[in-house]
């Protein structure tokens, strides 16, 4: 969509030279282009055909894109990505509301400032680390099970990432660990730029810290939520590292996630097309999950 | 403030109980691999005679100093032509903002959200047919492109805040478009720069996908994609892969704990911005 051309940028466009920009931009465009966009055409294309990666390769039209609707298998993957937003989203972000709320008073203290530090280590480190730390902390000698028998829970006691039922969520919370540091300080960030007056006055109302919270708080930190929302929706539908290392995708196929899944389709099985066409449902859904969460938390703010 | 005791009291037990959870998966990974090679500790326990030499025949089963070599050459690649191409590519977007910059920065910015996963099949074909595949070129030349849109957003940020009346001051004094750029804009862009460099690194170092798709030979992959083999081959082993994870964390925890301001304020700034 052109924008009607301003006074502004009327007189840059007859400056000489002004074409010169698109000089600077060649080599980062090439490099985007090759790497990125063509890779990206391709997929598309991919899509429509059945090829073993090799061979010749035939059309099929849209049946790829029907198999992953109409194989159990495969649309599994994707229910699987929605299950892990619940872990990799909603419980860092609400987690980090509370935390950063609660611990707002102290911002400045001592404490705070080590937190700072600390709550970072696990964005710091790969995905793969973090998925080997848990693989063993979950795991049937682990810490987690040391703990529950300790408290008298021996009973629930399992290998958590190697259980039907609750493999998912413990590649979940594996997420919500590396995640709800960020989201914590993030919105920490956010609540320092909030006027301190605003609480004051509050408190010289009578308002408790729930009311605060949910008067001042929340309505302010709009575009905040929006950044962690975002941040960790992309990160548990594309979730890759993490579920490769602690489960593979299994045990069956109870933690196999998109990514995973256009990694074994393509490499393994040599099902080119089909992993192609997983691959554009994962971009679409991510395009489709991120697109309305950054209209609904920016517009307000401008 | 009006903060009263017992709402401070409850923000420190609530930090300190979160930072508890952030770092005993780090303790637990630090006394496991004290254990004697081969046997199954249990949780949390500190072993009756550490096994300190874990370390050293893991640094040796790892090729630890290959590795570092390897992930050192990568980001060697990566990040200084990403700041450069990104840096260029954003200055012309923000501040020379040439006819049809808008359509052109837009089409930078499709690129943010898109997943690894969903070009890795073609990037494979491509690398191949390039003839790269099993270099480290198979992993530097797509990371270039794929952190693009985030470097040229970055640096756009940046230099749209820059006073047009600079330029203006510095093209009356004779300056062309490169000499105002590389004398007059690089210069002033470094603390921009700076924490580019620091996110690059990070994402850098940590690349795991491209590494064990486009890259066979652990040896020349990143540390992550290198952590991967590693534990193939030694999953069985906890105590060992234990201090082998520990060693690959290593690099990256000291450069994280020593550029830590800078490291904090990147990741929110490069959140906030992505």
């Amino acid at each position: 969509m052109p924008a009607p051309v301003t006074g502004r940028r009327a007189r840059r466009a007859r400056r000489p030279g002004a074409w010169l920009g698109w000089l600077f931009v060649a080599p980062a465009a090439v490099m985007y282009a090759v790497f990125v966009l063509r890779p990206l055409g391709l997929t598309v294309q991919y899509s429509f055909y059945d090829w073993n990666g090799i061979g010749a390769s035939t059309w099929v039209g849209l049946e790829n894109y029907a198999r992953l609707f109409t194989e159990p298998e495969l649309f599994a993957t994707i229910v699987h990505a929605f299950e892990l937003i619940l872990f990799f989203s909603l419980i860092p972000v609400l987690l980090g509301l509370f935390v950063a709320a609660t611990i707002r008073g102290i911002a400045q203290s001592r404490l705070a400032l080590v937190a700072r530090t600390v709550l970072f280590l696990p964005q710091v480190i790969p995905l793969v680390a973090a998925g080997i730390m848990w693989s063993w902390l979950l795991s049937s000698t682990g810490l987690a099970n040391q703990l529950l028998s300790a408290v008298g829970l021996g009973g629930v006691t399992r290998a958590w990432l190697g259980d039907f039922g609750t493999a998912l969520p413990a590649v979940g919370v594996i997420g919500a660990w590396v995640l709800v540091g960020l989201c914590t300080l993030l919105l920490l960030a956010g609540m320092s730029k909030i006027d301190p007056a605003l609480y004051e006055s509050a408190r010289l109302d009578g308002a408790g810290p729930v009311r605060e919270f949910f008067a001042i708080t929340l309505p302010s930190l709009r575009q905040e939520i929006g950044v962690c929302v975002t941040v960790t929706v992309i990160a548990a539908l594309a979730s890759f590292d993490v579920v490769y290392i602690s489960t593979q995708g299994g045990p069956g196929n109870s933690t196999m996630v998109p990514g995973l899944e256009i990694f074994y389709l393509a490499f393994s099985e040599r099902e080119v097309g089909r992993a192609s066409a997983l691959a554009v449902v994962l971009i679409v859904l991510v395009l489709a999950c991120v697109l309305p969460i950054q209209r609904l938390t920016r517009d307000g703010s401008r | 403030m009006i903060v009263n005791r017992r709402e401070v009291l409850t923000g420190r037990i609530l930090l300190v109980l979160l930072m508890a959870i952030t770092v005993v998966p780090f303790l637990s990974l630090f006394v496991t691999a004290l254990h004697p090679a081969g046997t199954y500790p249990s949780g949390l326990s500190w072993p009756a005679h550490p096994h300190w030499g874990n370390f050293t025949d893991a640094f040796r089963a790892a090729h630890m100093g290959e590795l570092l070599l390897s992930s050192v050459l990568i980001v060697a690649g990566v990040v200084p032509i990403s700041l450069l191409l990104g840096t260029m590519a954003g200055f012309a977007f923000g501040h020379l903002r040439m006819p049809g910059h808008r359509v052109g920065f837009l089409i930078f910015v499709l690129g943010l959200t898109l997943p690894f996963e969903g070009i890795i099949t073609p990037l494979y074909y491509q690398i191949r047919d390039l003839g790269l595949l099993n270099t480290r070129w198979a992993i530097i030349l797509p990371l270039i492109g794929l952190f693009m849109p985030f470097s040229v957003l970055w640096m756009r940020a940046h230099f749209v805040t820059m006073p047009d009346e600079l330029s203006e001051a510095a093209r009356i004094d004779g300056a062309g478009t490169w000499q105002l750029f590389w004398r007059v804009h690089v210069p002033l862009s470094r603390p921009a720069l700076s924490s580019l460099a620091i996110l690059l690194f990070l994402w850098t170092w940590n690349q795991f996908l491209l590494a064990i798709v486009l890259v066979d030979d652990p040896a020349k992959r990143t540390m992550a994609g290198a952590l991967g083999a590693f534990q193939g081959q030694w999953g069985t082993d906890i105590p060992l892969l234990c201090a082998g994870s520990l060693l690959i964390l290593a690099p990256t925890l000291a450069v994280f704990l020593i550029f830590q301001r800078r490291f904090v304020a990147a990741l929110l700034q490069g959140s906030i911005k992505g």
